[in-house]
């Protein structure tokens, strides 16, 4: 049976604190619309503040009965019908236990087929929860029995897997706790659950991004816009810039198909009038399990005022990284530990990719206290590098930075973005530029990169500094004289030529990114100035390595490169050029250990999930290669990963974009030997 | 004089059933399907000319298909005090041939002026670089009739919601056919200019100036009933989709 616990948070053991609240939410925990009767009730809002703020509840155990209902909701004050997990949005969230086997009874009491998948979980493919791939779906009125062992830990949540049933409210989140010590070290926890709702049918919204694809984008490039850029820039450098642009008909304003126009961002299933909140004690490590449970949002997460060390990604444990900032794909987690300070309302902001909308929750001691809501950051315009171009007309084959003095700064800006592949650089004597140049090497890409450093005293340091995080791949290989195979290293990323198949070219495909730069240390679109603005570290996958030592160790014996691919104006999105519908399964063999690499060849940023297996990125450690089931594919970039094929079966691999996913998608079938 | 009923009928009837088979029906999966069946209908110009507060002139598309095939129609006319003047339907099968461009083709009947024309129609729509909108089409009619089209238009915002749109459109025939007034050659060329605010995507009301001008045989037939050859209009009209 079920065991319902506590509603507003989950609680680390050892913690005695009650949350406050709970006593009036357990009346009020019937979801949004009995909260949106009570608004209006003459209470103040301080009185009320708590108890209407949603929290989640918790079911734990071995044995779980949920039931898929329609619900009607109001997050923007219209009632709308909803499809709900247990009557809430999101749905109840379920402690299992590493090694314990469960049991899942889903009843579905929709009119349409229906079915939940378990993101992130590694079980049988027939336990998967995806119709036509994992089963037939869970038709109306049927109830559906998952049975599986659980044989991981962290965090990780569910949805639907049918139709557009998702947007609608199909998701909540699942924590497993580990069958030994945990070795991140919490006082108390709390699940962060990032989505969207829009009081538009789902389908509704496809149909509108297909017949005008810009539908939700009010930031397109205006008159006033033109004027500026002349007035700064001259007519000349203005048409330049422009004209990459207009002829390849493209928006450098399209960061995100639907917006803040029609999205109301929710964190808990609370919208930002409201908040959520989320209460400590002094002194208290607090672990935020953040999961991006949203159809079409990336968001960018920070708590101004508190470092977060990233202690988990995807639900595998990682080597703590502290950062300030972070951007969560759709479908991504992140567990980050906080310290904060008693008698202060701290804000957990989690504003949209395309700074159309935010989130917030605060994190204080006290319940009255508030928090400062920060602005938005600029929204970002995307560059020549997120059509996966090099910038035209400058040839890096050889460059001399040599007594640049000032220049070098400017060199510096423009180097963002480029790739430096056989670039020799000569820094001798650069002084205190060095330093600038350092910052302007984050993220860049240095294969085969010979570096003299001689004479740069003190400030070699920030150089090694600077090289962190760097894909270095191919000055690994010269050290260790390439395998066998010819491909990269396991752990250092493909070393393959990037290939535009036949496939790709034709009216589904708008674009094929010329010169990919590997995504591996780019924060970005929209974040990758936060550090020098802002002094504020924002995550990479760069800086992700496994807690744990990798565990197939196994060079990969070939490479699957897959490109993404799409035309934004007809609204279509395919991989190599190739929909759903049309393409055979990705077949691979059961046991081998291949890599795949996904090159991006759109401006958008995809986060791509693989059902059944870990996509162990290539972070450049061989020795500690941390596993993820969601990996971002930044725009006009590749990235890659290994997968160890040791899941027989049928499996979905697709962007986790709700209206991408339809048409980037892969059956990938692994087959016995 | 519509004596002469083309069989388009069937044609439509063909293009209908190879846009059903053409549909992906895999609803089973994981996913919904990628490619439903949609329509859209498109008015891109309804206006009343200020001047002359008589006449109306409208042009408008509706499509129904999927993203690479679609059944096309495309409408344009004007009537005045009541009576149609001029009017023009086109039934076409849109295939997509390239990201930005779609292969359209079918059939073209001109209602008015009296008779009416036929016409077998090969066009292409799509976006030109720079962010052209172009329609241009090549049709060949009956007893040697042929004509080209082409238009094209730019959407300039201003703001978000605040729009500019240059438009110019030029037709071509290759004979003379007095009857309904054309002459050989380039027959009338026409530029407009309208601005509009997009209330929501769907609806945006118009102000806007048109100017056209007949050329050649066309512009002596005109004088040759009194009418102008050239005129620039003033209008105030709605452009919506849905």
């Amino acid at each position: 049976m079920n065991k319902i616990l506590k509603s507003s948070q989950l609680m680390a053991p050892g913690s005695l604190v009650k949350a406050p609240g709970t006593l009036s939410r357990r009346r009020f925990v019937m979801g949004a619309a009995s909260a949106m009767m009570l608004a209006s009730l003459p209470f103040t809002q301080s009185v009320l503040a708590a108890s209407l703020r949603k929290g989640l509840t918790t079911l734990s155990g071995k044995v779980f009965d949920l039931s898929i209902d329609y619900q009607t909701v109001n997050f923007t004050g219209t009632d709308v019908r909803a499809t709900v997990v247990n009557q809430s949005i999101p749905g109840p969230l379920l402690r299992w236990k590493e090694g314990e086997s469960v049991t899942l009874r889903v009843k579905n009491n929709l009119d349409v087929s229906s079915s939940i998948h378990w993101h992130g979980i590694i079980l049988p493919a027939d336990m998967d929860g995806v119709p036509g791939i994992s089963f037939e779906g869970i038709e109306p009125g049927e109830t559906f029995e998952y049975n599986f062992t659980v044989g991981q830990s962290g965090t990780y949540w569910y949805h639907s897997h049918s139709g557009f049933q998702e947007q609608t409210g199909m998701y909540g989140a699942i924590v497993i706790d580990p069958k030994d010590a945990d070795p991140v070290a919490y006082d108390r926890e709390y699940v962060v659950m990032l989505s969207d709702w829009s009081d538009e049918e789902p389908e509704s919204i496809y149909a509108k991004l297909k017949k005008q694809s810009d539908y939700y984008n009010f930031r397109e490039r205006t008159l006033v816009d033109l004027f500026d850029d002349i007035s700064a820039n001259g007519l000349v450098n203005t048409w330049n810039a422009r004209s990459m642009w207009n002829k390849g008909r493209m928006s450098d304003r399209d960061i995100s198909d639907v917006t803040g126009y029609t999205y109301t961002y929710l964190m808990n299933g609370n919208t930002p009038e409201k908040g959520w909140q989320g209460l400590f004690r002094q002194g208290e490590r607090v672990r935020l399990r953040f999961i991006n449970s949203a159809a079409m949002t990336i968001f960018d997460v920070r708590i101004p005022g508190l470092k977060m060390t990233v202690v988990a990604s995807d639900g595998q444990n990682i080597q703590p990284v502290s950062v300030d900032e972070f951007r969560i794909g759709v479908a991504e987690t992140y567990d980050v530990i906080v310290e904060p300070e008693v008698d202060n309302a701290y804000c957990i902001f989690a504003q949209s990719i395309d700074r159309t909308g935010f989130t917030y929750g605060s994190l204080t001691s006290d319940q009255a206290l508030t928090p400062l809501i920060p602005p938005m950051d600029p929204v970002a315009v995307l560059a020549h590098r997120d059509m996966g171009m090099n910038m035209e007309g400058m040839d890096h084959g050889s460059m001399d930075m040599a007594g640049n003095g000032d220049k070098a700064m400017n060199m510096n800006k423009a180097m963002e973005g480029m790739d430096h592949s056989a670039m020799q650089m000569d820094m001798a004597g650069n002084g205190d530029q060095t330093m600038d140049m350092n910052k302007a090497m984050e993220g860049m890409d240095h294969s085969a990169m010979q570096m003299d450093m001689a004479g740069n005293g003190d400030k070699t340091m920030n150089m090694n500094k600077a090289m962190e995080g760097m894909d270095h791949s191919a000055m690994q290989m010269d050290m260790n004289n390439t395998s066998a195979t010819g491909l990269g290293l396991a752990g250092y990323g493909s070393n393959n030529e990037i290939k535009h198949v036949s496939s790709e070219f034709g009216p589904q495909v708008d674009m094929r990114a010329a010169s990919p730069r590997s995504g591996l240390s780019d924060p970005g679109i929209g974040l990758r100035d936060h550090q020098s603005l802002y002094k504020r570290k924002v995550l990479t996958y760069a800086d992700i390595k496994g807690l744990t030592p990798t565990r197939d160790k196994r060079q990969p014996s070939r490479e699957i490169q897959l490109h993404l691919t799409g035309n934004m104006s007809r609204y279509m999105w395919s991989v190599n050029g190739i929909k759903f519908a049309d393409a055979a399964p990705l077949e691979l063999e059961f046991g081998e250990r291949v890599r795949i690499t996904l090159v991006n060849d759109t401006m958008m940023t995809h986060p791509m999930h693989l059902h059944g297996m870990w996509s162990e990125l290539e972070t450049g450690d061989p020795d500690f290669i941390p596993r993820k089931h969601t990996v971002i594919v930044q725009p006009g970039s590749s990235i890659s990963y290994l997968v160890t094929a040791d899941a027989l079966g049928g499996w979905a691999y697709h962007c986790h974009l709700l209206f991408h996913m339809p048409g980037m998608f892969r059956k990938v079938q692994v087959n016995n030997a | 004089m519509n004596t002469n009923p083309i069989n388009r009928y069937p044609f439509i009837a063909i293009a209908l059933v190879a846009l059903v088979s053409l549909a992906s029906v895999d609803m089973a999966y994981g996913a919904e399907t990628d490619d439903p069946l949609l329509t859209k209908v498109m008015i891109d110009e309804f206006e009343n000319d200020l001047s002359s507060n008589s006449t109306t002139s409208w042009g408008a598309q509706a499509w129904i298909g999927y993203d690479l095939n679609k059944f096309w129609i495309k409408t344009e006319g004007e009537y005045s005090s009541g009576d149609v003047i001029d009017a023009e339907v086109q039934a076409l099968y849109s295939r997509a041939i390239a990201p930005y461009w779609d292969l359209q083709m079918g059939l073209r009947r001109d209602l008015k002026p009296s008779p009416s024309r036929d016409w077998a129609v090969l066009g292409i729509q799509g976006l030109a670089p720079y962010f052209f909108e172009i329609d241009a089409a090549l049709y060949v009619g009956k007893e040697g009739r042929t004509a080209v089209s082409f238009s094209s238009e730019y959407e300039l915002l201003i703001t978000q919601k605040l729009i500019l749109t240059p438009e110019i459109e030029m037709n071509f025939y290759g004979q003379n056919d007095p009857d309904v007034g054309i002459g050989s050659g380039l027959s009338d060329f026409g530029a407009g200019l309208r601005l509009r605010y997009e209330i929501v995507r769907e609806f945006a009301p118009y102000i806007g100036v048109n100017w056209s001008k007949k050329f050649g045989n066309t512009a002596d037939y005109a004088r040759d009933e009194g009418e102008e050859d050239s005129e620039t209009q003033f209008v105030v009209g709605f452009r919506s989709w849905f």
